[in-house]
């Protein structure tokens, strides 16, 4: 086995050139800023930005998170200051940083926001991609885009024509097939899809009889969903050819590598960023040692190789 | 200061009474900078669960070590609990933005500040009486009953006048300790009742506070508490509503004014 090797963690989604495939998943990660201090930005792969609505929106009524078995619900209903004073006051602190920034949408009540969003987003030379989020379940008023094939391809093809910068559809994991709702944005013309978006789900406090969270229900993560976000994206990998981001409870190098190997190009760290801040800058230097303590020259070598068996 | 993420050595974690516990961790760094008020986010396992830090105040700082006082409440502070000295910690802090104080001043005068504890809200104003003693502030402690009574030694020894309130009448005055406030605050002119309230406990006291501060044209800081996932600002999660909308009790509080917040 060759040793002292420099292994190459540089992934391309699209045409954008990523230094090395981890990046920080949207709503986990606010604007960057609050974790100035508390890890080094620049080493980031990509940066998803909280996602951002046409109109400032002032969230769910509090409590918006509990904690679950090696998880936790969030009901937050993403809140966020609106795509103007995102522009003005978010994101050139985020562009100074020099590393890849994708911006996180969604629209409230009609597909047409999508479209003003993004024709303002595609101006911002600072914007590299931008993340389609039809999949919020916070925002649910009957039927997520993203739970039904027609309107997830119609979706991406209306705002596909608006721009060229890299489009990332973002799925929700509370379908009865994922692999259908994939295809459908692959068709459409999105360049890369990000899975999983957070599992619907409530916990109740017994004693007092009441919903933990104040809007009832809201989204799991956490460690909690990992075997089924894994699997999702092993699902996928196997029906589409555009690059995928995996996420979904990812916590160590371990935990990353476990969605490289199912398929994912690239790796998102959400929940964990609220725990352990240096987790995405550990699972980057983990990886660089899975690869050198392994003799894996590049990471595509391994990238959705699941051996059949395990011997 | 800027927050910071590391491990800590822990040098003593005791049981105080009840299910009440002290523990001290090494930090010249913190325990140098940190503000009454702020907090420290803890992580108590290594494992995914619990998955979340647990956010906790600090108590009081020596010159090289930071003391949080806890109550075992549920899993989390029970992992704490069975830390032992020489153990590393890992935590984030400080976070929060603290009290604020008068810094120094003339004559110690008690009617500048009156410090109202419930509970295990003792627990950052003994932090705030070290750095005000010099006014010797009146400070009323409420609990449901006496053995609930806490830090009674620490802020004697600080020097300051000191009222205790207890539900069942079992020490002190008899009766909630807003009841014990709004008494004091009746049986002065208005030229002799305080200049500021600075309150912790639970969040119908807080409310009482509040609500009695602003009915005497009092200023009050309140500090507040709440479930949180990252302690630092980026989930949103533990907003409150204020009169300038939801804030976050992590970063943008825990200590709020009184007149700011709506109940």
């Amino acid at each position: 086995m060759v040793k002292n090797i420099k292994p190459d963690i540089s992934v391309n989604i699209g045409n954008l050139d990523l230094k090395n495939p981890v990046m920080v998943a949207s709503g986990t990660f606010g604007y960057a800023e609050e974790f100035k201090g508390l890890i080094d930005l620049k080493k980031l792969g990509a940066i998803v930005t909280k996602t951002i609505t046409v109109k400032p929106r002032i969230g769910n009524m509090p409590p918006r998170t509990c904690e679950t078995p090696s998880g936790m619900l969030n009901s937050i209903g993403l809140e966020n200051p609106g795509i103007d004073v995102f522009i003005e006051e978010k994101l050139p602190f985020l562009k100074k940083l020099g590393i890849p920034v994708i911006v996180s949408i969604a629209a409230e009540d009609s597909p047409e926001e999508f479209s003003v969003l993004v024709s303002k987003l595609d101006k911002m030379d600072a914007v590299s991609a931008i993340e389609l989020n039809i999949s919020c379940p916070n925002l649910q008023k009957d039927r997520l885009i993203s739970q039904d094939a027609q309107a997830t391809f119609e979706l991406v093809s209306l705002v596909r024509k608006l721009t060229s910068k890299i489009l990332i559809t973002k799925l929700s994991p509370n379908v009865t097939c994922i692999s259908d709702i994939a295809m459908a944005a692959e068709g459409a013309g999105s360049d890369a899809l990000a899975l999983i978006n957070t599992l619907s789900g409530m916990s109740i406090d017994v004693h007092k009889r009441i919903p933990m969270l104040g809007a009832w229900e809201g989204g799991l993560s956490g460690p909690a969903i990992r075997p089924i976000a894994v699997k999702m994206v092993w699902e996928v990998y196997n029906k589409i050819k555009i690059p995928i981001i995996g996420m979904g409870g990812i916590m160590d190098t371990e935990s990353a590598l476990e969605f490289i190997i199912a398929g994912a190009t690239a790796v998102s760290v959400g929940t964990a960023n609220f725990i352990n801040p240096k987790a995405s800058l550990e699972i980057i230097s983990g990886l660089r040692q899975y690869m050198a303590d392994n003799g894996i020259l590049s990471l595509s070598n391994i990238t959705g190789r699941l051996k059949a068996c395990k011997d | 200061m800027e927050k910071l993420q590391v491990k800590v050595r822990i040098i003593s974690n005791k049981k105080l009474k009840d299910n009440y516990w002290h523990l001290e961790f090494e930090s010249r760094l913190i325990a140098r900078n940190a503000v009454p008020g702020q907090f420290i986010e803890v992580k108590v396992n290594h494992g995914t669960d619990p998955l979340l830090r647990r956010p906790i105040s600090i108590h009081n700082v020596s010159k090289s070590g930071v003391r949080l006082l806890y109550e075992v409440v549920g899993r989390g502070t029970q992992i704490l609990s069975e830390k032992r000295p020489g153990d590393l910690l890992d935590i984030i802090g400080p976070l929060g933005n603290g009290f604020e104080y008068l810094r120094k001043t003339a004559k110690p005068d008690s009617s500048q500040a009156v410090l109202v504890a419930g509970g295990m809200g003792v627990a950052p104003l003994v932090f705030l009486t070290e750095k005000i003693k010099f006014i010797s502030p009146l400070v009323l402690v409420g609990a449901r009953k006496k053995e609930q009574v806490l830090c009674l030694r620490e802020f004697k020894a600080l020097g300051c006048k000191l009222i205790i309130a207890t539900d069942d009448g079992s020490l002190g005055f008899k009766g909630k300790v807003t009841d014990l406030l709004k008494e004091i605050l009746l049986k002065k002119s208005p030229a002799d009742r305080p200049i500021n309230i600075y309150a912790c406990g639970p969040q119908p006291m807080l409310k009482a506070v509040a609500q009695l501060s602003c009915e005497n044209n009092i200023a009050s800081q309140l500090s507040l508490e709440r479930h949180m996932a990252c302690g630092f600002g980026a989930c949103l999660g533990c907003v409150v509503p204020t009169r300038a909308g939801y804030k976050r009790v992590c970063k943008d509080g825990p200590v709020f004014l009184g007149k700011e917040l709506i109940w």
